[in-house]
């Protein structure tokens, strides 16, 4: 792996994109956190998924597209076997949508994929995310219960991970997809050290 | 007799108890072929015995197999015949002694001692069942362990101070006043109704809602069974909660394990000025045991009583509640109408408090040194509307804290504040 894929420092957190008030959260925190950073480190402290990510978004939203046409497609050609009357501008208009909205929600998990971000602390772990409903969640190292590195056959195939974070909260549900696995056991095992550093009880 | 050296074994009389459960079930099952007149068949009779000595049988045999003893600082329960398990619960990890006695459990004096732990994927350990008075003993000393203090002896139960006892007539208004009863009256309003019109469609309606209606009796019952007599006491050791109509419990809440608090005042009772104050705990929920009790994670520690009593309460359990309380912005009202009157939040460097609820009234407490985690959320609407909310999460399990609906610029202020203030907070009680 590439030692540049430890940390991005060439991706800049693109502000322009990411909503306006997760980046707004992400000053107004600053002063909280002890490290008495100046406002150009602070930026690069952010870090986001691996650029990989969207590419890994574009081709699963390109799967089901591609699924969904060609039901379409094999509809119309079953009843074109069978010798039933072919609606073939029906079939036309049916898989113009469907590329439309391949379009449409390819745009949408592009923008969700650049909205992830997280940022370690000297006390916490911050993850923002989302689009339409933005979140920034703010997790203590020491409530980290345990850290999970998941990555189902998509992720694999990417050379991606998602890390877990559980706290004794149910409600608390911090993740952070899309890190190479390299970046994703460096983050669980920094995590896991501060974790037990850090550790309070229930 | 050090109870740490030997192991002990459950009654001799649990299995029976354990089966007497069933037993009952089993009765009301086939009481119809018991009935004179149904024709019992001797192959019926037989096969009733069989399943009768099978499940004696298999109680006998958990019986045989399960032993305990505490091993230094654990409670270490051996169980299982086939599958032989050792299970190992860490005394300072106890969120919660509950000492149950159901019916047929008290008529023998026995009783189930039941250890909440914390943690997602732990469990409750229970013993069942002991004699009444070595239940209690267990539990002072293990509470005794749990604090890290050495058990003596004669460490037996300690004295307490009763701080709320609450009357039979009160908790009978409340649950008059409560929202089964409300269906209930509502069902027999809309079936009467009906009857007024036209009597075959009333009764189509009573008997397709009569399980309906089952089911709330059920539900009044429970309630009455579970709150009635209760006795919020406190001990050195902890909070003790008692109460029972025919199952009893007890529960002791160590000092400093609760998660949060949180006070109900519906509609129905706000005339009267009553509230509810529950607790909540860290442990999980505890599905399909073979008892009820255990289901209630969320402990009413007062069923229904005054304001001024919740609040004296409430004093007793997290003594640093914060007074002052500051409202949302007026344009909150376009985000959450029927919530607007009831949002209000403030907090101090102990705790934070949280108030919702669009009929009923809910206020929320949560001790800074429980929170898990936090988080700043601002869904379409409110980015509309220049709002946000924090949500203080916590390791309980039913209350949910949330401060709703700020102003966005001040949500991200305070979320920085309670970032450092849950710090400090945990930093105090002498964790980093």
């Amino acid at each position: 792996m590439e030692p540049t894929c430890l940390r991005w420092p060439d991706v800049q957190p693109d502000f322009s994109v990411a909503p306006r008030v997760a980046v707004q959260s992400a000053v107004i925190l600053d002063p909280v956190s002890d490290t008495s950073t100046t406002a150009t480190d602070q930026e690069e402290v952010w870090l986001r998924p691996s650029p990989r990510l969207g590419t890994m978004r574009r081709v699963e939203v390109l799967g089901v597209t591609a699924l969904a046409a060609a039901i379409v497609l094999v509809m119309t050609a079953i009843r074109f076997v069978a010798g039933a009357p072919v609606d073939l501008a029906t079939a036309v208009i049916l898989i113009v949508a469907i590329a439309l909205a391949g379009v449409l929600s390819d745009r949408w998990a592009q923008r969700r994929v650049r909205a992830w971000a997280y940022r370690e602390r000297d006390d916490d772990l911050l993850v923002r995310r989302g689009v339409m409903v933005s979140r920034l969640s703010v997790i203590p190292y020491g409530r980290m219960q345990f850290i999970d590195v998941v990555a189902g056959p998509i992720e694999r195939a990417f050379g991606l991970a998602t890390v877990r974070m559980h706290t004794a909260a149910a409600s608390s549900d911090a993740r952070i997809p899309g890190l190479t696995q390299i970046e994703a056991g460096r983050l669980r095992d920094h995590l896991a050290q501060l974790g037990e550093a850090k550790a309070a009880g229930l | 007799m050090d109870p740490a050296a030997i192991w002990h074994r459950l009654l001799p009389l649990s299995p029976v108890i354990r089966a007497g459960r069933l037993f009952v079930g089993a009765v009301i099952v086939f009481a119809g072929t018991l009935l004179p007149g149904s024709h019992t068949t001797e192959s019926g009779a037989i096969t009733r015995a069989v399943i009768g000595v099978v499940v004696i049988a298999f109680g006998v045999v958990s019986w045989l197999v399960t032993r305990w003893r505490v091993e230094g600082n654990d409670l270490r329960i051996e169980t299982g015949l086939i599958r032989r398990s050792s299970l190992r619960f860490p005394l300072p990890q106890i969120q919660a002694i509950d000492v149950v006695r159901p019916v047929l459990a008290r008529i023998f004096g026995l009783a189930e001692l039941r250890l909440r732990m914390g943690g997602a994927t732990a469990g409750s350990a229970r013993l069942a069942y002991l004699t009444a008075s070595h239940a209690d003993t267990v539990r002072a000393q293990l509470l005794a362990l749990a604090r890290g203090t050495a058990i003596q002896p004669e460490t037996q139960e300690s004295p307490e101070r009763v701080l709320v006892r609450l009357p039979a007539g009160r908790l009978i208004g409340s649950l008059i006043l409560g929202s089964p009863t409300v269906t209930v009256l509502v069902m027999a309003g809309a079936i009467a109704g009906a009857a007024a019109l036209s009597p075959r469609a009333a009764i189509g309606i009573l008997s397709s809602s009569s399980a309906i209606a089952i089911g709330m009796v059920t539900v009044i019952w429970r309630r009455l069974n579970g709150a009635y007599n209760l006795t919020v006491a406190e001990a050195h050791d902890g909070l003790r909660v008692r109460s029972g109509l025919l199952d009893t419990t007890a529960e002791t809440i160590p000092r400093g394990r609760v998660q949060a608090v949180r006070m109900v005042e519906p509609l129905l009772w706000r005339p009267l000025g009553w509230c509810r104050l529950e607790v909540d705990v860290a442990g999980r929920q505890h599905r399909g045991g073979e008892n009820n009790p255990e289901r209630r994670q969320l402990r009413a520690v007062l069923p229904v009583g005054s304001r001024q009593e919740a609040e004296s309460l409430l004093a007793r359990i997290l003594p640093d509640a914060p007074r002052e309380r500051t409202r949302p912005p007026s344009r909150a009202r376009w985000k959450a109408p029927l919530r607007f009157h009831n949002l209000s939040w403030g907090h101090n460097e102990r705790c934070a408090v949280t108030t919702t609820g669009r009929l009923a009234r809910i206020t929320s407490w949560v001790p800074l040194t429980k929170v898990q985690s936090l988080r700043l959320v601002q869904g379409p609407a409110q980015r509309g509307l220049r709002l946000a909310t924090i949500y203080l999460d916590t390791a309980g399990h039913s209350v949910h804290a949330a401060i709703r609906d700020r102003d966005a610029d001040e949500a991200r202020e305070q979320l920085g504040e309670l970032t450092v203030l849950c710090r400090a907070a945990r930093t105090a009680q002498g964790f980093r």
